[in-house]
């Protein structure tokens, strides 16, 4: 079986942006291994983890450095890795679904012709042929009325079915890891548990890695695998999701306790105090 | 006592044929110092109410009741000041080219009270900020300090109602907390009623008496604290939002882990 067998590995990389004097290390030192998994990122805004996603398609702003002793995506080393061979690794090997699907689709083309532009421009199949998988795909993620959607534009869908349609979009090329960047933080509850569910299925049936940055405890625990804890850009705890309640940082059992929760109402809730130690390793 | 009445509550907005009824038929009272919940999806009206309670929305027909008084759709200063409004996003409710002092300052002059340096020192030591803060500007705060000036906005015209929409959604978990824990402490020190709407049950759960639970304008079901902790809930909806807030619910058994 291939399940432990590692599709991205990155060790000890760090993001640093310019800043007026010196520069901002947003990541600092990060080493982690993605299989064929779900792995989910937590930590709270400026901690880092959306940046870390970034660095891994190369998407960073002009501007930031990127440095790592080693980031292996499969075969190709992504820190050599030119412009070029880049461009023909997103969108096909890995993709990238993020949070509001209003602002990531394009608002002057159909769906149809935006996903089935993916197919044409990274397996060079003939406009009826890419059309026909679209359609199919668009099957797949539960869309009822695939023909009817095809040809609507990203304002006349919901945003439900807007994330869909990312998902159906990013799954046509068959990659093998997934970054999604808090892809349903714009939805509402009933609606995020079908778009998860058809994204874990789809995970699940083609055997992929999927990397689920988040800032939302519950959902992380329930959805993923392995939980990767995030604080001041770096590391600094990974758990199986199923061991949350028992982990053992201060700063995750801060968070932990800091959470409202149905489950153990109190009365008044614990306040996080940060230890400047955390900041070191 | 009864702090707000609210009898068949209807708004709609645009006219004619393009009507469109965001809330249908809305009736519920909230006892003085406490707090009401209202939970729902986007789009469900529970911004409405709160809209129609501060007295943003005007085109509304029922019946409101606030503090003994009936409160028509055109309000008077002094009704206006009775209840404030916190927001969802600090990034957003404050002006970024007014320092913190001129923004706290705007509803005295509004009002014509006395005493205005004093009053804004207290409201900001009353939200936890101490006093050089009315000199800074919203864009040298944190989201968390923000939403206390915000809170601060709403308290220094003394009101006896918060209304409170979504206002941790847009905060971090860990500042969640202490504006949580804050509110929790205003309401016992000030004697606050609250009417907090959230789509986050957890949040609700935790500071709400009784809760509402929203769907296409109307109250599906009234349900209070405790019913919601023992996951005693009657209505469907309400169960699909309590699994929801649990986080994700496998349909299918999960992946077959490697064996040799």
């Amino acid at each position: 079986m291939l399940d432990n067998q590692n599709i991205l590995s990155i060790e000890n990389m760090s993001v640093q942006f310019p800043a007026l004097s010196g520069s901002v290390k947003a990541v600092r030192n990060v080493s982690f291994r993605v299989g064929r998994e779900k792995v989910g990122i937590i930590g709270e805004s400026g901690s880092g983890k959306s940046t870390t996603g970034r660095a891994i398609m190369q998407l960073q702003p002009p501007g930031a450095v990127v440095t790592a002793d080693k980031m292996q995506f499969e075969d190709i080393d992504l820190l050599g890795a030119s412009e070029q061979q880049m461009r023909n690794i997103r969108g096909s090997r890995i993709s990238m679904i993020l949070q509001d699907p209003k602002y990531s689709l394009n608002p002057v083309m159909t769906v149809g012709e935006q996903i089935a532009e993916t197919v044409i421009l990274h397996e060079r199949v003939s406009r009826r042929e890419a059309r026909a998988r679209t359609v199919a795909m668009l099957e797949r993620v539960n869309i009822r009325n695939p023909e009817r959607v095809y040809a609507l534009y990203p304002h006349e869908v919901s945003g439900g079915m807007g994330q869909r349609i990312m998902i159906s979009m990013m799954l046509i090329s068959s990659p093998s890891l997934i970054i999604a960047d808090e892809p349903t933080s714009a939805l509402d509850v009933t609606v995020r548990q079908q778009v998860l569910s058809i994204l874990d299925d789809l995970v699940t049936e083609r055997n992929i890695g999927l990397i689920f940055i988040s800032h939302d405890l519950n959902l992380v625990r329930s959805f993923c695998d392995r939980v990767i804890i995030m604080y001041a850009g770096r590391i600094v705890e990974t758990i199986d999701a199923e061991n949350l309640e028992h982990a053992t940082h201060p700063y995750t059992r801060g968070l932990l306790n800091a959470l409202p929760s149905l489950e153990h109402p109190r009365d008044r809730l614990e306040v996080l105090k940060r230890d400047p130690l955390w900041l070191e390793t | 006592m009864t702090m707000i009445k609210v009898e068949n509550l209807a708004v709609s907005y645009g006219h004619g044929h393009n009507a469109l009824k965001v809330l249908r038929d809305v009736s519920f009272e909230v006892a003085k110092g406490e707090t009401f919940g209202l939970v729902g999806e986007s789009g469900c009206g529970k911004s409405t109410v709160l809209g129609a309670l501060a007295g943003r929305i005007k085109n509304w027909s029922g019946s409101i009741v606030i503090d003994g008084e009936g409160a028509d759709p055109k309000r008077t200063k002094s009704q206006l000041a009775k209840q404030q409004m916190v927001f969802q996003d600090p990034f957003g409710s404050i002006h970024p080219r007014h320092t913190i002092g001129r923004t706290l300052l705007e509803p005295l002059e509004i009002q014509g009270m006395d005493r205005r340096h004093e009053r804004i020192e207290e409201v900001l030591r009353d939200v936890g900020l101490s006093h050089n803060f009315r000199y800074r500007f919203p864009h040298q705060l944190s989201g968390g300090q923000r939403q206390r000036v915000a809170i601060a906005r709403a308290l220094i015209l003394k009101p006896r109602i918060l209304l409170l929409d979504e206002p941790t959604s847009a905060l971090d978990v860990s500042i969640q907390a202490e504006i949580l824990n804050l509110l929790k402490d205003l309401r016992e020190r000030e004697n606050l009623t609250y009417v907090l709407v959230s789509h986050d049950m957890a949040v609700i759960a935790h500071l709400c008496d009784r809760i509402a639970v929203m769907h296409d304008g109307i109250f599906v079901e009234v349900t209070t604290r405790s019913s919601l902790f023992r996951g005693d809930v009657a209505h469907p909806y309400t169960r699909n939002l309590l699994d929801g807030s649990r986080g994700y619910v496998a349909t299918k058994p999960p992946r077959e882990v490697a064996v040799g």
